[in-house]
């Protein structure tokens, strides 16, 4: 087994997803499949070579420090499930 | 049993760009909550994020400032979490290979120098900003501004080589001067520009291991990081002298009370799973770009302290002094430039200047007398038209009303009496007026002398030349 189903909940859990024991079951099988298969990349020899951190071979895409306008206020909360004022409006945060 | 205090600082910087670090939204403080969003920094679906340059410009110069070295490619990490101020559920960050690393600083400590190192620097974006009380109607409810949200911040981490909350404060202090120099940051910490956590841990002294640390979160004032470390060095020694262990986790600062407390219960969460952001290609800084930025670097306060005192002869505390600010010294370089007598100078500006300034409260480049009206003043003393004293007078004039020094002098009559035809007639009305104190003076009570200057200073508002006045009166008094 490459995965285990406490690791499905617990990643379920971090991305606040809600799993029924089946789904966890069935996400556990596929999720393995797919590890197992990933993971006959393990038999070539990668010594030497970077890690890859971007699939396009390109560097350094950059932006001039100018301001550009902005989307209006309205515009940013027209999809907000609710809003006060000119704020998003969310249940309240226990700190 | 003897403790030892461990701590480390994260440091976050907000860079004064004009525009986010990975959009052209503006960052500018203070403006109407979510007016200064658009899709990348909201996060919507598709907007990909574009690198400022000015932002990795920055993150060079605080790299290079603080003895960093730079890295030739780094790339951007998404740190995962979720809360409702961070729009796409992760931070745009650096985590394997952040732009500086292993760099250090110099902090002086009652005396002793001490070497801090700084693990690393890596720029980041900011989230959004929670407001939990003043607006009306919403009851428990939270509203958020993301205006912040994707502001430009280095996150510069010290090593854990600072052992006691007056060492952090030093460190703290000093990386503080630099950002402000170097002209990244505005500083400014109460509106949150200066942020800092302290990791701190204790051991017993000998121990070989450090013990569990704590994090105490955004300790936003060189006081409170004091207390915050204080508290929280005492708290865990407590702790331990009780037969307990302490737990590691984060913790808040009040400032109200002076206590830190446990924030358990966003520890489940810590697991940030950072992966490379697929959005952002590698950053790749040649040789060439460190050097052009190097040149561009301006004098930092401790070599320009050290120029002070070896190629200007200023005493250490004179230094200290004049380069606390980079605005303070360079009103005192430029008023160097019209009267190069610099410790006249420093003198006059960490005395008199300083001072008109605090009691307004007014920054320095808001000073009605510019470094070369100051200049114009010294000129006076030193050419004799005025004397030392006078001049404070001509001083709180010109800062009042903005006018040159000659015109105050000229306007008010200032002008230093050196004629000694003129300071004679002041001085035989004084002995005449007070011939018992002559009598006294001349059997013997030496100390009456200065009685007689003062006396003669005062009949001539000041403006008598004081040389001249000693001068005639030994001879006066002698004869």
């Amino acid at each position: 087994m490459k995965i285990t189903k406490d690791q499905v909940e617990k990643v379920a859990l971090l991305a606040r997803l809600e799993l029924t024991d089946a789904e966890a079951e069935t996400f556990t099988g596929q999720m393995d499949a797919i590890l197992a298969y990933v993971d006959k990349l393990n038999e070539l020899n990668t010594d030497g070579i970077v890690p890859t951190a971007h699939a396009v071979p390109m560097e350094n895409a950059f932006r001039a420090d100018e301001v550009r306008d902005s989307i209006g206020i309205d515009n940013a909360l027209a999809n907000a499930p609710k809003r006060a004022e000119s704020f998003f409006r969310v249940p309240k945060v226990i700190e | 049993m003897e403790y030892r205090a461990v701590i480390g600082l994260e440091v976050h910087v907000q860079l004064n760009t004009n525009t986010k670090i990975f959009c052209g939204c503006s960052t500018r403080f203070g403006a109407e909550p979510n007016s200064q969003t658009c899709p990348v920094c909201l996060g919507m679906p598709g907007a990909l994020p574009v690198l400022n340059r000015q932002v990795v410009e920055h993150a060079i110069k605080a790299g290079l400032a603080t003895n960093c070295e730079i890295a030739p490619r780094s790339i951007f990490a998404r740190k995962n979490y979720f809360y409702p101020d961070l729009p796409k559920g992760y931070q745009i960050s650096q985590y394997e290979l952040p732009i500086c690393s292993t760099g250090h600083l110099d902090i002086e400590v009652d005396g002793t120098v001490k070497k801090i190192g700084i693990t690393r620097i890596h720029m980041e974006e900011d989230a959004g900003k929670l407001v939990h009380s003043d607006v009306p109607g919403v009851g428990d409810d939270s509203c958020v501004d993301l205006n912040r949200a994707c502001t430009p911040l280095l996150e510069i981490v010290s090593e854990p080589d600072l052992r006691s909350a007056d060492e952090a404060v030093a460190y703290l202090k000093k990386l503080h001067q630099i950002v402000v120099y170097l002209g990244i940051s505005d500083g400014n910490m109460e509106e949150g520009s200066f942020r800092c956590d302290a990791n701190v841990s204790v051991m017993k002294v000998g121990a070989d291991k450090f013990g569990t640390r704590t994090e105490t979160k955004n300790v936003n004032s060189f006081k409170f990081v004091k207390q915050a470390i204080d508290y929280e060095i005492e708290r865990q020694i407590e702790v331990i002298e009780d037969g307990g262990t302490i737990v590691q986790e984060t913790r808040l600062f009040d400032p109200n009370t002076g206590v830190t407390r446990s924030m358990r219960g966003k520890e489940e969460a810590h697991d940030y799973r950072y992966f490379p952001d697929p959005d952002l290609v590698p950053l790749v800084i040649s040789d060439d770009w460190v050097e052009d930025v190097r040149l561009g670097l301006p004098e930092l306060p401790e070599a320009k302290r050290r120029r002070y005192m070896e190629e200007l002869g200023l005493p250490a505390y004179d230094a200290e002094v004049l380069t606390a600010t980079r605005e303070l010294a360079a009103y005192f370089e430029a008023c160097l430039e019209f009267h190069s007598q610099p410790k006249l100078v420093a003198n006059w500006v960490m005395g008199e200047v300083t001072r008109a300034l605090n009691e307004e409260n007014r920054p320095i480049a808001e000073a009605p007398v510019t470094p070369q009206l100051l200049a114009e003043l010294l000129q006076l003393i030193d050419k004799g038209t005025i004397s030392g004293k006078i001049a404070k007078t001509v001083f709180d004039e010109m800062w009042r009303t903005g006018k040159p020094p000659a015109k105050v002098v000229e306007e008010k009559g200032l002008v230093q009496v050196s004629d000694t035809g003129e300071i004679e007639r002041i001085i035989n009305e004084v002995l005449a007026r007070e011939a018992g104190q002559v009598a006294e003076y001349r059997s013997g009570k030496d100390k009456l002398f200065g009685f007689f200057v003062g006396q003669v200073m005062r009949a001539s508002k000041g403006k008598a030349n004081p040389a001249v006045v000693n001068e005639l009166l030994l001879k006066k008094l002698q004869g």
